[in-house]
């Protein structure tokens, strides 16, 4: 398994645990302690997923979060000592797939970081269509009158769990699991967020969705074809 | 009631307004109307008074209103008021004045007058005896021709005197008509007419001159009659037989000069009234609008725009409202914002504690479980240091995790996130969550009330917290047995109730358990080493979806935990579908607190001193609708406890140890309001029916 991790984080003492840690797990992980420094550091690396702290000298994380998306659909975790609902969400606005609150345990981390690496080897190639998108599972694209839609892993594993049961109303709980890899349930802000940042990518407008509907109460579904 | 009894009881039917009125009725009104008995049918038909009544006033409310509202009204209306009685009352007194002056000078004149006039008349009256001797009169004694004519004379010179200033009339005295004698009048006035008939009578018995008003009606049809004054006496003709003579003094031009003095009295008064007014309004107008101002002003801060102050100008009270309320609104925006920063500081504080703190914990938390993990390597000693470490790292973070929430609560930054949610699945959630734990103890948790949805706008991590600590701590106390988690919907709540039969709670301490770091016992060894804010935070949660937490216990019998949310989140909580006091507590099992049934002896148990004060101004609260709301009446001992606080360890409700056999489900447990029917959560409770009943029962709770 690839196990690139790029590790941002100003705290010294955290940074050579998070690697004791990560090695011990058999990831490579690589530290960079400076938000100015971090962007250079992941084009030089170009990890599989970036652990990102929040609080940062130079830019900080949610700047760093937003340099790194802009270029690369890249896992990213934030490390966050704040789990205040505003904190959190620009986070995840910024474009962290996402998220950790200190303190956390070292098995909790990794499931997190296995989590977004899982990426299903080789899916059967398959059609899926959601509203007038279609959708190649295993060419990862998504299209609209074959313009292509640029996604990041996670919107994109979130919108083939809708389109792939139509019929289905999934509650965030249920997305957390299927697209998250949660094994309880934890917080539905993740997919709040990530419902909406994929909305403002695939929907022509995202005030009336018509591929991700909101079911008022219970969760999300896909729109009709 | 029928309509024929409703009009055969018109008093009974008065107090009913909006009556629809019957057939019957309506037409023996119209009988009643036929008959001509038109007051009656009026009395009787008090619904159509009422009506025409209504109509009547329906514009008139309005009116009411402004009247109501508008204090420069008020005073303006007042003071019209008030000004037109006190110029009706200073006309009257000076018009009676003027009148009395302008009368009394005539009165004299005229008197004088009249006397030097009956003494003409006597005195030619004796000239012409002297004169024609005895031959005035015939033989057969009827006046002669000759006193006929000297009577005229008499009249025509006696009012040639006063040119026109007064009349003569002279008018046989008594009956006498007969002997000739007509009445004879100057200046075209009707003798008889004229003369008012009481006067006559009096002239006639009396001998004296005696005076009336009246009015001199002429013998000319187009002329008008005019006020005057009359006096007259008897006096005897040349013959000797009496004849009355009047004097009739026009008052046409008192009469004009009072009319001149009533029209400008009458102007002058309007112009005072009006002026009054105007006056009123305008004075009114200073004092009100600066008030209306004030008002305006403080509606403008409470919404919160505190930079808005009073104009001041001058140094009159006025002035002094102003500036008192600039110095306070002055003072409440540096307070505010004083506490404003004072709470952004706080949570920054919080936050950077949280930051600071966290970022070494992790690292200590990460090494901790290395050294754990590795922890077979070392020697026992070791070993168990390790373990040690990294369970007390598990506390430590759980209670900072707890002090932060808490801390968050304090400065007011939590925010509710709240959406439709099935509380339900959140039960489920919790249960499975908590059945690790219960496998320990050897408890079974029961879920009952979950056949259909309970879904109310809240926060779903928040009440999956309240609920987890609530079930935590249910098994944790519950020795090992059963634990039931009930759902229940009604009305605008949803509540969820934990109960255990565990050691239960002693009296007071129902409250008590809300209290930061409050232990029951600070002996018991706790499996699960909580923080003892578990219960703090959960409160402080359900205060954020303006729901209750609140809990009941008796010592020896378990206790119950219920928390109650609103539906939807903006709406204020009037009751919860599900009772504080479970039905299968040991007093409404009718036993005592030793677990024992209670001796049949109702009436002794009927003297049983009754329920504490507390508890019955919960009931009595409950009771009245217009009374503060459910439970803020609760006692208050303890800051942390909710409204509707579960002080009610043992307390009970007189009704039901009155009827001690009762059955559960017709035990009449009415907390805040909530009807029995309400307490029959369970199985069939449609989203409607509860609230219908809790409606109902409201409405006859207020009828008592």
């Amino acid at each position: 398994m690839k196990g690139r991790v790029l590790v941002v984080d100003d705290d010294s003492a955290l940074a050579e645990m998070l690697g004791i840690v990560l090695r011990g797990e058999g990831f490579e992980p690589s530290f960079v302690a400076d938000g100015d420094k971090a962007l250079a550091a992941f084009r030089e690396t170009k990890p599989d997923l970036v652990l990102l702290d929040l609080m940062l000298p130079g830019r900080d994380g949610i700047e760093v979060c937003r340099l790194i998306r802009a270029e690369s659909g890249v896992p990213i975790v934030m490390l966050t000592a704040k789990s205040d609902t505003v904190d959190v969400v620009v986070g995840l606005e910024s474009g962290a797939d996402d998220y950790i609150v200190k303190p956390f345990k070292p098995k909790e981390l990794v499931a997190r970081i296995r989590a977004r690496l899982r990426r299903s080897e080789e899916p059967a190639p398959e059609q899926l269509a959601i509203g007038d998108l279609v959708i190649d599972v295993a060419g990862h694209s998504v299209k609209r009158d074959g313009q292509s839609i640029a996604l990041t892993p996670l919107e994109f594993d979130l919108l083939v769990a809708l389109a792939r049961k139509p019929w289905q109303v999934f509650t965030r709980e249920v997305l957390l699991e299927q697209v998250w890899g949660y094994r309880h349930a934890a917080d539905t802000r993740l997919v709040n967020v990530h419902v909406q940042r994929l909305r403002s990518k695939v929907e022509k407008d995202p005030e009336k969705p018509e591929i991700v509907v909101t079911v008022r109460g219970v969760g999300y579904k896909a729109g009709p074809s | 009631m029928s309509g024929d009894s409703a009009a055969s009881a018109p008093g009974r039917s008065g107090g009913r307004p909006g009556r629809p009125v019957g057939r019957g009725t309506a037409a023996s009104r119209w009988r009643h109307l036929f008959d001509g008995d038109l007051l009656q049918g009026g009395v009787q038909g008090s619904p159509v008074v009422r009506l025409v009544m209504r109509w009547v006033r329906r514009p008139l409310l309005p009116v009411m209103r402004l009247w109501r509202r508008n204090i420069q009204l008020k005073v303006v209306v007042t003071t019209l008021l008030m000004s037109l009685g006190v110029v009706l009352l200073l006309g009257f007194v000076v018009i009676g004045q003027v009148r009395n002056g302008l009368l009394e000078a005539k009165v004299k004149a005229s008197q004088s007058q009249a006397t030097g006039g009956f003494a003409v008349a006597k005195q030619q009256a004796e000239q012409a005896v002297s004169v024609t001797g005895e031959e005035g009169t015939a033989p057969d004694g009827r006046p002669s021709q000759s006193v006929i004519q000297w009577m005229s004379d008499l009249v025509a010179s006696l009012s040639s005197g006063g040119q026109g200033a007064f009349d003569v009339v002279t008018l046989p005295a008594g009956g006498d008509s007969g002997s000739g004698r007509g009445p004879r009048a100057s200046g075209g006035v009707n003798p008889a007419a004229s003369v008012p008939a009481a006067l006559r009578e009096r002239i006639d018995t009396g001998t004296g001159a005696a005076q009336s008003y009246t009015r001199i009606v002429y013998a000319e049809k187009d002329k008008e009659s005019q006020p005057a004054l009359v006096i007259g006496k008897q006096v005897n003709d040349p013959n000797g037989d009496p004849y009355q003579l009047y004097y009739l003094f026009p008052l046409t031009q008192e009469e004009k000069s009072l009319s001149l003095v009533k029209g400008t009295l009458a102007t002058a008064g309007l112009f005072v009234v009006v002026l009054l007014g105007a006056i009123a309004w305008l004075v009114v107008r200073q004092v009100v609008t600066p008030v209306r101002m004030a008002a305006g002003i403080a509606e403008r801060l409470s919404a919160g725009r505190l930079q808005e102050r009073m104009k001041v100008t001058g140094e009159d009270d006025i002035a002094r409202l102003g500036e008192a309320f600039n110095k306070m609104a002055q003072n409440l925006q540096l307070k505010i914002s004083q506490l404003e920063d004072l709470s952004r500081m706080q949570r920054r504080f919080v936050s950077d504690v949280s930051h600071e703190l966290r970022t070494p914990l992790t690292t200590v938390r990460m090494a901790a479980d290395v050294i754990h993990e590795a922890r077979e390597d070392f020697d026992p000693v070791t070993a168990r240091s390790a373990e040690l470490l990294a369970d007390q790292l598990d506390r430590f973070e759980s209670l900072l995790a707890d002090l932060l929430e808490i801390s968050r609560f304090d400065a007011g930054a939590a925010a509710l996130e709240a959406e439709p949610i099935d509380l339900r699945e959140v039960v489920r959630r919790v249960v499975s969550g908590a059945e690790p734990l219960a496998e320990r103890k050897g408890t079974t948790i029961k879920v009952v009330g979950d056949q259909q949805p309970v879904v109310a706008e809240a926060d779903a991590r928040r009440v999956e917290r309240v609920l987890r600590n609530l079930v935590v701590n249910a098994v944790e106390h519950g020795e090992g047995r059963d634990v039931v988690v009930k759902l229940a919907a009604a009305g605008g709540a949803v509540a969820v109730a934990v109960r255990d039969y565990g050691v239960g709670l002693k009296p007071g301490e129902a409250t008590r358990v809300f209290s930061r770091f409050w232990r029951a016992d600070p002996a018991r060894a706790r499996t699960t080493g909580g923080t003892g804010l578990g219960l703090s935070i959960a409160l402080e949660d359900a205060r954020l979806h303006g729901g209750w937490l609140q809990a009941w216990g008796e010592p020896g019998g378990g206790s119950q935990f219920r928390l109650t949310l609103p539906r939807t989140a903006d709406e204020p909580l009037r009751g919860s579908p599900i009772p504080l006091e479970p039905k299968d507590s040991r007093r409404n099992r009718g036993l005592d607190d030793a677990g024992l049934p209670r001796g049949g002896d109702s009436e002794k148990r009927a003297t049983v001193p009754v329920n504490r004060p507390g508890a019955d101004d919960t009931a009595q609260s409950a009771r009245d609708p217009l009374g503060p709301r459910p439970g803020a009446s609760a006692p208050t001992a303890d800051p942390t406890a909710l409204p509707g606080n579960g002080a009610r360890v043992v307390a009970r409700s007189g009704s039901t140890r009155m009827t001690p056999g009762a059955a559960p489900g017709t035990n009449g447990e009415t907390d805040e309001g909530v009807p029995a029917e309400a307490d029959r959560p369970a199985a069939g409770e449609g989203g409607d029916g509860a609230p219908r009943g809790a409606q109902k029962d409201g409405e006859a709770t207020r009828g008592r």
